[in-house]
């Protein structure tokens, strides 16, 4: 029997046929089972809501396990990675890093395990924050089983450029390198491994922010970092699950918590693999958009969606009106249904504890939120 | 001679107590050897390799409005586990029965309320631990039936007019067919060769391609092979049990039927399931086309007792065990289809049809030699092509 009858065969007809009174005896059986799925989603982790229409809820099953892979997508929002400071002769801020390049399997979804190449062991890699003009010094080793290298997004000289050909080229397994060059220009860049094949090599999980403060500072917000990210779990050219910051749905699951009426920045950074477009979108609110975030005056003002091609990025910055738990999502919807999405908690100044309480969260996070730059706040500009 | 005989059945004699249980001595051996490999790796473990997951999604019912069910087979080497299922590329929550692991040769159903939309195209994704992708598609969305008593005699009447008024049609060309001299039957029976080597193709086509969707360790292909084969061996042993004596017209009318019956059942099973699929457009004219291209099957069964009517009775008999089974097959197809009952079924088909193609043959055969023509002679070539042109013609309204 073919399967193309309906080339034919008009659907409606076949429907006439007889089809479409039939009441279903299977399906009333089947109703004590979906209460059982919602129960489960409820109780299921602290806040988890989800997109639940009166047919089913479109959202993933379980939890993912951030003990067992070595990180927290909650915590990476605000872990900046300041370095080992010490002063140049030249009076030059010198920020010394380790990265370590290494495999591990990790949970990008609930259940679902990913044989990541990471930077220090997680993805996206250990945010970088400095100030522009400071002299930033890696030392790169590679504990990997492929030939890796860093290649930031940035001004430096040719032998520092982390592709192969260029200085060491790529650092075998066993190797190491130092990667120096001074921060600049200040924006919302990025680092990513160059060695070849490179879209394996990116997609594999070897990529991470790199923010660099501009001298005068910016206005105090709480901020965070957004890595918009993808994983091709099958290895077909297309990815299964999309996210920011690694694990898919995970800021559905724990909202971020954000306070009423206070300036929010993200340094939003795409690194997905395959797709030519990633977006941010904002539910309720509009943002100013300041594109690689390599000027102190936006160059979008107002608006509710950005779209960034790969290794695009830049920094958004609103705030709240009224308190609520506001979604943000890719709207490429292809990607929100697949993990790209969350929710901001945005609660009174009275509620905020809660709120942090709510999702596992303390003081200092909080702290690393708001107080993250690395150039102190001058108090005669804010009064200005 | 009589001695070797004799000897032989001494040696015989001996197969006692030691004698079975020397022949258990290598199964021992083997149990051994099984018991250390698996708990000591048996110097096997640098072979080990990465985990290989492998499902088969064997049916996808659309229960009612809002939910899909997915019935799922682990027929790859080791347990797979399912943590997260795709719905139209969205993750969506689900139920899973008994568990999101699956053990080998172990089944799983995955109940995923979403809002299906009617006459749509969907797609489901079982998402494994490793990352590993196992589709199913729904190509077009429609409820899947539910037993009820008005959709069965609906069922019911489809089959009937798929099997039994095609096969009723074609035995009332009988009392022509007496009229018919040797030659003339000659042309009838060639004929009904024709159509049985046409069903016998098709059945077999049809076979394989239900043997295409079982689970990898059926082995659909070689099972349709060996289950043909070996129907055709017992009825070739069972017509041959009356030594020397031929084999009665009526049983070789009983063998088409039966052989006719088992392809009718293939046919309504799966009209049943392109219905409960959603695949099926069944117009009116598709049905009609079915009638038509069944027709000869009614003369095939008859051919064969021209020379003695059996009385009304076989008949009703004859047209039972030919065109029952089309009404039964679409009550399975559309209610309870299963794979792997289908394509036994068909190969059995497959072989009770080239039985009786041997069978037929020997009737023409001999027929033509009593009087005196060579047994592929134009008459019977022309039967045979006859008949193969009709069910090939006629197949043009129910093939799209």
């Amino acid at each position: 029997m073919s399967n193309q009858f309906e080339k034919y065969f008009s659907r409606r007809k076949f429907l006439g046929f007889g089809l479409g009174s039939v009441t279903s005896i299977i399906g009333a059986a089947l109703l004590g089972r979906s209460a059982s799925a919602q129960d489960e989603t409820q109780s299921n982790g602290h806040q988890m809501q989800s997109m639940s229409g009166h047919d089913g809820t479109m959202m993933m099953m379980g939890e993912v396990d951030h003990q067992r892979n070595g990180f927290d997508p909650l915590q990476i929002l605000t872990d900046w990675d300041y370095g080992e400071v010490s002063q140049l002769d030249s009076g030059q801020t010198l920020r010394e890093y380790t990265i370590d390049a290494g495999d591990i399997e990790i949970e990008i979804a609930p259940g679902i395990f990913f044989p990541a190449w990471t930077y220090n062991g997680r993805v996206p890699g250990p945010t970088i924050r400095c100030t522009e003009g400071d002299r930033i010094r890696i030392r790169f080793r590679n504990f990997g089983s492929h030939p890796h290298t860093i290649h930031f997004h940035g001004v430096h000289p040719f032998e520092m450029d982390g592709v192969p050909g260029a200085g060491d080229g790529e650092i075998g397994p066993g190797e190491e390198t130092i990667y120096e060059f001074d921060a600049e220009p200040f924006g919302c860049h990025l680092y990513h491994c160059h060695a070849l094949p490179l879209k394996r090599h990116i997609h594999k999980g070897l990529y991470g922010a790199f923010i660099v403060d501009p001298l005068e500072g910016r206005t105090p917000a709480r901020e965070f970092v957004m890595v918009m990210n993808a994983f091709d779990t099958n290895f077909d050219g297309g990815n299964e699950i999309y996210a920011v910051n690694t694990v898919g749905f995970e800021y559905m699951r724990r909202h971020i918590p954000a306070k009423v009426g206070e300036r929010i920045r993200v340094y939003l950074i795409n690194i997905t693999e395959f797709d030519p477009i990633n977006s941010f979108h904002l539910h309720a609110e509009f943002f100013d958009y300041y594109d690689h975030g390599t000027t102190l005056e936006p160059t979008s003002r107002t608006i509710d969606t950005v779209m960034q091609a790969q290794a695009q990025r830049g920094i958004l910055e609103f705030s709240y009106r009224w308190p609520g738990p506001y979604m943000f999502h890719a709207h490429v919807t292809e990607f929100t249904e697949l993990g790209w999405m969350g929710h901001f908690n945005v609660v009174n100044e009275e509620d905020f504890a809660d709120a942090l309480a709510s999702v596992g969260l303390d003081a200092e996070w909080d702290q690393r939120a708001t107080q993250g730059s690395t150039v102190p706040w001058r108090e005669e500009a804010s009064e200005s | 001679m009589s001695e070797q005989v004799q000897q032989t059945q001494t040696q015989d004699s001996r197969l006692g107590g030691i004698a079975w249980a020397l022949a258990l001595v290598p199964l021992i051996l083997l149990g051994i050897i099984a018991a250390l490999i698996v708990t000591t790796e048996g110097g096997l473990s640098e072979l080990s390799g990465p985990p290989i997951e492998q499902v088969s999604i064997q049916r996808i019912i659309l229960p009612e409005p809002g939910r899909i069910v997915v019935e799922v087979v682990n027929d790859g080497p080791q347990d797979v586990t399912i943590p997260q299922v795709l719905v139209d590329e969205a993750y969506w929550q689900f139920t899973a029965e008994p568990s999101t692991t699956i053990p080998r040769f172990g089944r799983a159903t995955f109940t995923i309320p979403y809002p299906w939309v009617a006459e749509e195209a969907h797609e489901v994704v079982l998402v494994t631990e490793l990352g590993g992708t196992f589709a199913g598609e729904i190509a077009v969305a429609v409820e899947s039936p539910a037993p009820s008593t008005d959709l069965f005699a609906r069922f019911g009447l489809v089959g009937f007019y798929v099997g039994i008024i095609p096969v009723l049609l074609g035995m009332l060309w009988y009392p022509f067919m007496r009229r018919l001299g040797t030659q003339g039957m000659n042309f009838v029976l060639s004929l009904t060769i024709g159509l049985l080597v046409f069903l016998a193709v098709g059945t077999w086509l049809d076979a394989q391609e239900f043997a295409a969707e079982l689970p990898q360790f059926w082995q659909g292909v070689p099972m349709v092979i060996f289950i043909a084969l070996i129907t055709l061996g017992v009825l070739i042993a069972v017509s041959s049990v009356r030594q020397g004596q031929e084999s009665t017209p009526l049983g070789i009318s009983y063998r088409i039927a039966l052989g006719i019956g088992l392809h009718n059942l293939g046919e309504g099973l799966a009209i049943g399931a392109a219905f409960a699929l959603g695949e099926a457009a069944l117009g009116t004219f598709l049905i009609l086309g079915f009638t038509l291209h069944n027709i000869t099957e009614g003369v095939g069964i008859a051919a064969p007792i021209v020379r003695k009517n059996p009385g009304l009775q076989h008949f009703g008999l004859l047209l039972l065990l030919a065109g029952g089974p089309a009404v039964l097959g679409t009550w399975i197809g559309g209610f309870a289809f299963s794979p792997i009952l289908a394509t036994i079924f068909l190969a059995i088909g497959v072989g009770a049809i080239l039985q009786v193609v041997w069978e037929v043959g020997k009737l023409i055969a001999r027929d033509s030699t009593r009087i005196g023509l060579p047994i592929i002679n134009w008459v019977n070539l022309s039967g045979v092509t006859v008949g193969i042109a009709i069910m090939y013609f006629t197949a043009f309204l129910v093939k799209f």
